[in-house]
């Protein structure tokens, strides 16, 4: 028997016994949808996470004061010495490397930011004038932090739209003064409209020079220092650098963390990745329920067209022509409702991106390729009894019944 | 050429053995017309069907054109079924869904026949059957002459030299079934070996040779 005809006799069958096709297309169907549409799901979470920290800098190295050990406490704690502080000098040591392109020093706290009757509470972030470049901010409008040695400060500050918005309403901010706890300073920038990017919303905070937020929150000590490597090749230096520097300027202990951007993202890409794995599994079993249909429809077409099959064997169908016929139509049936649920869950995937525009819903290519081969592998599995069944049915006691 | 020698058959039902045809000797010659009567249950379409090797004896020996082919295996069988019989059935035997050319162009699609030259021979038989207006109905449309009109042309799809007819008149009215022998006999004439199973004299009385079976056993074999 040709290929072709095969396909023509399957395709006849199916055009037969419409509701049947119908409904295993349906339950088909269903089970890619599923594949579809909750990988794309893990897939968007994902990819909105890489960007996220993608958005937090290129390169990005972060030394933290205070040194995170899984293993046991250190001698220094046994001691009760305290770990020392990250000051700026440490951070400014760090330009010596020749892996770190530039470095911006962070003090982070909250302060209550007036102008006028208005007031409201803001995070403000004290830094230099790196800062940005090293987290990619942009402007509105004016100029961010100037440029001259961060130990003395101007008293000028740069804010979120947000923040301006709700202290200056439709006034101009810009070249206004601001109240920042006893202190004043004047604006001298708009940061552009970001949005949230990890807990930070770049909207809502106030960016002073340095100096002035160790006087503000009385500190010598940094939150954190932010570094950009060269290169992506040469954030393993970096990070190294970074250590050995600031080991040297504190006698020799190790007392800081250096986490790569990196490694907290392939974390992340880890985890998600397995977590859209495992759902996308999840899925799947749909895709067996509906292999197990195909199996009880097929167990019922051999009995409901046991005269047929009788008749193709008087016509001199071997067992194999028979067994082929059940496995092209069951192929079909598969692919087509592949098909469908390719179609309704790229549709689906296509509405949620309208809803939630922020996450980058995509389905990833090897749930495209699995979903419908899982599908047809699912069918073919359940066909072998039923194909079976119909190869070796007597021909004789087929036709004799009515 | 077919030679049957010391047929048996015997069926297992509810536990007990039947003997469909016991020790059946039997020889017919390219180009016979031949009729099997007898009562229900006496053997004569489990004769039919191990003659079109639908059915295999239980002991016994066929040989077809002088070759043994009581051992073969399922797929040669089938490929002898496809070349050299053809079954037209008292209840037809039609794919429902098919249409009447699908129907009849059935056995080249299970042989593998060349598209093009299946539908050449496939106009030529509508053509000689009277069908050519009735090639895109489907079984439920046709009258039940011309359903066994259809059977009868598809056992030609593939040149058949063997027609096993098995009470082919058993669903039609008189002046059908007369009509429908007609067509076989047809056949028959150009050289084909018919052999009719039926219980009705009227039909077995316009064949050359007579076969009656009682019990599973040919009791009378008789020529004109």
């Amino acid at each position: 028997m040709r290929f072709a005809d095969l396909l023509g006799f399957a395709w006849q069958v199916m055009r037969g016994y419409r509701s049947r096709t119908l409904f295993i297309l349906l339950a088909m169907g269903i089970g890619v949808a599923a594949v579809v549409s909750v990988t794309a799901l893990g897939e968007g979470a994902r990819l909105y996470v890489v960007n996220q920290f993608g958005a937090l800098g290129t390169n990005l190295v972060i030394v933290l004061p205070g040194r995170s050990e899984t293993a046991g406490a250190t001698p220094g704690i046994v001691l009760g010495a305290t770990t020392r502080e990250l000051t700026l000098d440490d951070a400014l040591s760090l330009k010596r490397s020749p892996a770190i392109l530039r470095i911006a020093p962070l003090i982070v706290g909250d302060g209550d930011v007036r102008v006028g009757a208005r007031r409201r509470e803001a995070p403000v972030l004290g830094s230099s004038t790196e800062l940005l470049e090293l987290r990619h901010m942009e402007l509105a409008q004016g100029r961010f932090l100037p440029e001259g040695d961060p130990h003395h400060s101007q008293p000028v500050c740069v804010i979120g739209t947000k923040v301006a918005m709700e202290l200056f309403g439709s006034r101009q901010a810009l070249g206004e003064w601001l109240r920042i706890g006893d202190r004043r300073f004047r604006v001298i920038g708009l940061l552009a409209r970001q949005g949230e990017s990890l807990g930070f919303n770049t909207d809502e905070i106030v960016i002073v020079p340095l100096a002035a937020a160790q006087a503000l929150f009385n500190t010598e000590s940094l939150f954190r220092i932010l570094i950009e490597a060269k290169s992506r090749e040469q954030i393993g230096n970096a990070k190294a650098d970074a250590e050995e520097i600031i080991r040297q300027r504190h006698e020799g202990k190790r007392d800081v963390t250096v986490i790569t951007q990196d490694a907290v993202l392939a974390t992340f890409d880890r985890i998600l990745r397995a977590l859209t794995l495992a759902v996308g599994g999840i899925a799947a079993i749909s895709l067996a329920v509906a292999g197990i249909l195909i199996m009880n429809v097929m167990l019922i077409a051999v009995t409901q067209r046991r005269r047929e099959i009788g008749l193709l064997k008087a016509l001199g169908a071997t067992a194999r022509n028979i067994r082929l016929m059940f496995f092209t139509e069951a192929v079909l049936l598969a692919a087509g409702g592949a098909a469908v649920g390719l179609a309704v869950g790229e549709a689906g995937r296509i509405v949620a991106a309208q809803l939630y525009s922020a996450i980058p819903f995509t389905t990833p290519w090897w749930a495209l390729l699995a979903a419908p081969l899982t599908a047809i592998a699912t069918a073919v599995f359940f066909t072998v009894v039923p194909a079976r069944r119909a190869a070796t049915l007597d021909p004789v006691q087929a036709l004799s019944r009515r | 050429m077919i030679r049957l020698t010391g047929i048996e058959r015997t069926y297992v039902v509810g536990g007990e053995a039947v003997h469909a045809l016991r020790g059946v000797d039997l020889a017919i010659t390219q180009g016979e017309y031949l009729s099997i009567m007898g009562p229900s249950g006496s053997g004569k379409s489990t004769l039919l069907n191990i003659v079109g090797l639908l059915d295999r004896p239980n002991a016994g020996t066929y040989e077809l054109d002088g070759r043994d082919v009581t051992a073969l295996a399922d797929d040669e069988l089938a490929r002898l079924r496809r070349q050299e019989f053809g079954f037209v059935f008292q209840f037809f035997h039609l794919v429902p869904r098919l249409t009447a050319a699908a129907n009849i162009e059935l056995p080249m699609v299970l042989a593998g026949i060349d598209p093009n030259e299946r539908h050449r021979h496939l106009e030529a038989l509508l053509r000689e059957y009277g069908l050519e207006d009735r090639a895109n109905h489907r079984p439920d449309q046709l009258s039940g002459g011309q359903c066994q009109r259809v059977a009868i042309a598809r056992t030609m799809a593939m040149r058949a030299s063997v027609i096993l007819a098995d009470e082919p008149t058993g669903n039609l009215d008189r002046h059908t079934g007369q009509e429908v022998m007609a067509v076989l006999e047809r056949l028959h004439e150009k050289g084909g070996t018919l052999i009719v199973v039926s219980h009705d004299p009227e039909i077995g009385a316009r064949s050359h040779r007579q076969l009656r079976m009682v019990d599973g056993a040919i009791v009378n074999d008789e020529r004109r």
